[in-house]
């Protein structure tokens, strides 16, 4: 049974005819799955399947662990959504630090679509203030927002 | 570089009990500086300086 309701696929099919640039979904799951991994995994390939320009990489958190240290995943199920850019330099992606770690329901799955749209055009919609003030910040920042789905 | 993730404090109970997640949604900025609620975006950028340190550098 899909996890995507045919009403919610139809709705982000129309988002996703907006996207420009192409985005990817690496997303990190187990085999024998944790909890919400086989849906959130399940979610992430009915997304790629709506649109050309988004891609799905599924990796398994222990066999494929350089990846999971490359993509700074510590925890599943995990989604990091990439910028592609076919054209541009090795390694041809662009991480932006975002990361979904757990199911993305309810608000978060708005949220989650919205990220899409902005990874894809490159653009974060934040204020002309707002990119003054964080260009200036010049060490690590770790931001965890943590939600419950509603 | 900025990182921000999204969590979900359901799934990740451990977590939801070491920051101390109780009302939602609650922003964790480096481990130790926590913001409470959905605020706005200049509050929120305020806030990320004020956890680095670096309020002066509000433009």
């Amino acid at each position: 049974m899909p996890i995507l309701k045919e009403r919610e696929r139809k709705e982000v099919q129309k988002h996703f005819e907006a996207l420009t640039n192409p985005v990817k979904l690496v997303m990190f799951t187990q085999k024998i799955e944790c909890e919400y991994c086989e849906e959130t995994r399940m979610m992430v390939e009915e997304l790629a399947a709506l649109s050309d320009k988004v891609t799905a990489e599924i990796y398994n958190f222990i066999i494929d662990e350089e990846m999971a240290e490359k993509y700074a995943v510590d925890k599943i199920p995990a989604i990091a959504i990439l910028g592609v850019h076919p054209q541009g330099p090795s390694p041809k992606e662009k991480d932006y630090g975002i990361r979904y770690y757990g199911f993305p329901a309810g608000y978060e799955f708005s949220a989650f679509i919205e990220d899409i749209k902005s990874v894809s055009s490159g653009q974060s919609g934040l204020s002309e203030e707002t990119k003054a003030a964080l260009a200036q910040i010049d060490e690590p920042v770790h931001i965890q927002v943590f939600t419950t789905p509603t | 570089m900025i990182r921000a993730d999204a969590i979900e404090a359901i799934e990740f109970p451990h977590l939801a009990i070491k920051y101390q997640v109780q009302g939602v949604p609650r922003t964790v900025i480096n481990e130790t500086y926590f913001v409470d609620g959905a605020v706005p975006e200049p509050m929120m950028v305020e806030e990320v300086l004020k956890a680095l340190g670096k309020e002066s550098l509000k433009p």
